[in-house]
């Protein structure tokens, strides 16, 4: 009988041509990408905030954005960097709390748990060279105490009153740091919002890839929060007297 | 019939300079000093970015493994945090099977067996295991990233290694003095004096190191752990 010749399609090469272990031919760049994420621990729990830009480079292109998402009703998730990881993310927390949600045994995922997840997803993704090319900041209430940490596309993590990822951590992290640390148990909502505003408001006149849109979300023991979109007073007086490179 | 072979596709095969790097320094150091019945490790408690930020500056980089059993990293954390929970998991297997603890020895074998097994994608971590050995003696060993495991009495890893390792070959190892008497194991008030002066001036050189100390020392009876603060700046 004769044999049957597949011509294989032309995009496939013969094995003998692809490269066994050559270079790597994959590069992992980011595409449309959120800027900072600014969040920090008060009297109530976590507030949160970031901006509703998602940038195609240098292009602010999609300026409706939700850069901070609830995970189960006492967690919140805050985004950096690429736009398209952070949705794979969000689809598999959300496939994970239907999971949880189905087994109906009562327990729900706390923040450490997500944390925990989240960090582990990061990790595992790093160790594949395969990154998400996110940074990531975690907070909520668990177990009656405030949980507020952080992890990277290395899967480094740490957890601290106050967090700011990206710009922020140059710019917002200073502030913070002066006004929020050791006063973790102090600081009232009211208090909280105007030191949060000051950290955009830095945030939108000194970082390029920042927008004068943001949203505010906080976790209290009542739940997770997210404000509608809002801005911010801004002042640019000072532009008028900048001559060459002043600051 | 004729044999038909697709049309050749040139093979094209860009090398990608710019390839991401799975690692990154976080910073820090580490020492550990042993003696005749103790160990005395301290770490301090920075991590940055990799570049000029701080990450945190209470994030502990030694862990307690079990109640004799301390280990000291530094290099990448996250690699470090995945080694600990690595470590942990199969000191409470070892357990589990031989209802028994794991010696400071074993363990200290074991993670030898642990970085070799990551040879060809390294736990891009220094680690020092420190503990007493049966006969209740200091027992401290340092690591490379891939395993190689060397039993010592003092050792330093981490951003300020190059500072405080020749201190310690001095006052610690007696090196280069003339009449002192190499063999001597240093006492533990001593140890801890030079532990934190060690980091103290670590901290004023070198930038990734400071903010706080942790300190463990480690006996017969257990472990035992301090913090000091550092230079914030």
């Amino acid at each position: 009988m004769d044999s049957i010749t597949i011509t294989l399609p032309h995009t496939v090469q013969r094995p003998t041509e692809m490269p066994s272990h050559g270079p790597t031919t994959r590069i992992s760049q980011p595409m449309v990408t959120g800027t900072s994420v600014v969040a920090f621990k008060y009297k109530d729990g976590i507030m949160m905030a970031a901006d509703c830009l998602a940038s195609y480079g240098s292009m602010a292109r999609f300026r409706d954005e939700n850069r901070l998402m609830p995970v189960g009703n006492s967690t919140l998730l805050g985004m950096t960097g690429d736009t398209g990881d952070f949705q794979h993310m969000k689809h598999t927390l959300e496939d994970l709390l239907t999971r949880e949600y189905d087994m109906d045994d009562g327990q729900n995922l706390g923040t450490r748990s997500i944390y925990r997840c989240i960090s582990n997803m990061m990790y595992g993704r790093r160790t594949k060279v395969d990154p998400l090319w996110n940074s990531y900041v975690v907070g909520g209430i668990d177990n009656g105490e405030k949980v507020l940490g952080f992890v990277d596309y290395y899967g480094t993590t740490y957890q601290a009153a106050t967090i700011a990822t990206g710009f922020g951590g140059h710019l917002a992290q200073p502030i913070l740091r002066k006004y929020v640390e050791g006063r973790e148990d102090e600081i009232t909502e009211e208090e909280a919002i105007k030191i949060l505003d000051d950290c955009m408001r830095v945030l939108y006149y000194r970082d390029a890839r920042s927008f004068n849109k943001l949203r505010r979300a906080k976790v209290t023991a009542a739940g997770v929060e997210i404000s509608e979109p809002y801005a911010l007073e801004t002042n640019w007086d000072f532009a008028e007297f900048i001559v060459g490179y002043g600051s | 019939m004729q044999k038909q072979y697709p049309a050749q596709v040139p093979t094209e095969v860009h090398s990608h300079q710019n390839r991401w790097d799975p690692y990154v320094d976080n910073g820090g150091t580490s020492l550990a000093i042993a003696g005749a019945d103790y160990v005395i490790v301290a770490s301090d408690t920075r991590q940055s970015n990799g570049g000029y930020s701080i990450n945190s500056r209470t994030e502990p980089k030694a862990f307690k493994l079990s109640n004799n059993v301390v280990l000291a990293t530094s290099g990448f954390a996250a690699d470090a945090k995945r080694l600990v929970e690595v470590l942990e998991q199969n000191a409470l297997t070892y357990f589990y099977k031989h209802n028994k603890q794991m010696t400071a020895p074993a363990m200290a074998q074991m993670l030898s067996n642990t970085l070799y097994g990551r040879r060809f994608f390294p736990y891009y971590v220094f680690p020092i295991l420190a503990g007493v050995d049966a006969q209740g003696k200091g027992a401290l060993f340092a690591y490379d990233p891939v395993g190689n495991m060397e039993r010592v009495n003092y050792q330093a890893y981490g951003s300020a290694a190059a500072l405080v390792q020749p201190f310690l070959d001095n006052v610690v190892g007696f090196k280069n003095q003339r009449g002192a008497d190499p063999n001597r194991l240093i006492e533990r008030d001593e140890a801890m004096r030079f532990a934190v002066d060690a980091f103290t001036s670590a901290t004023e050189r070198d930038i990734y190191t400071g903010d706080w100390l942790d300190i463990f020392v480690i006996d017969k009876d257990g472990v035992k752990h301090e913090k000091r603060e550092l230079k914030h700046d």
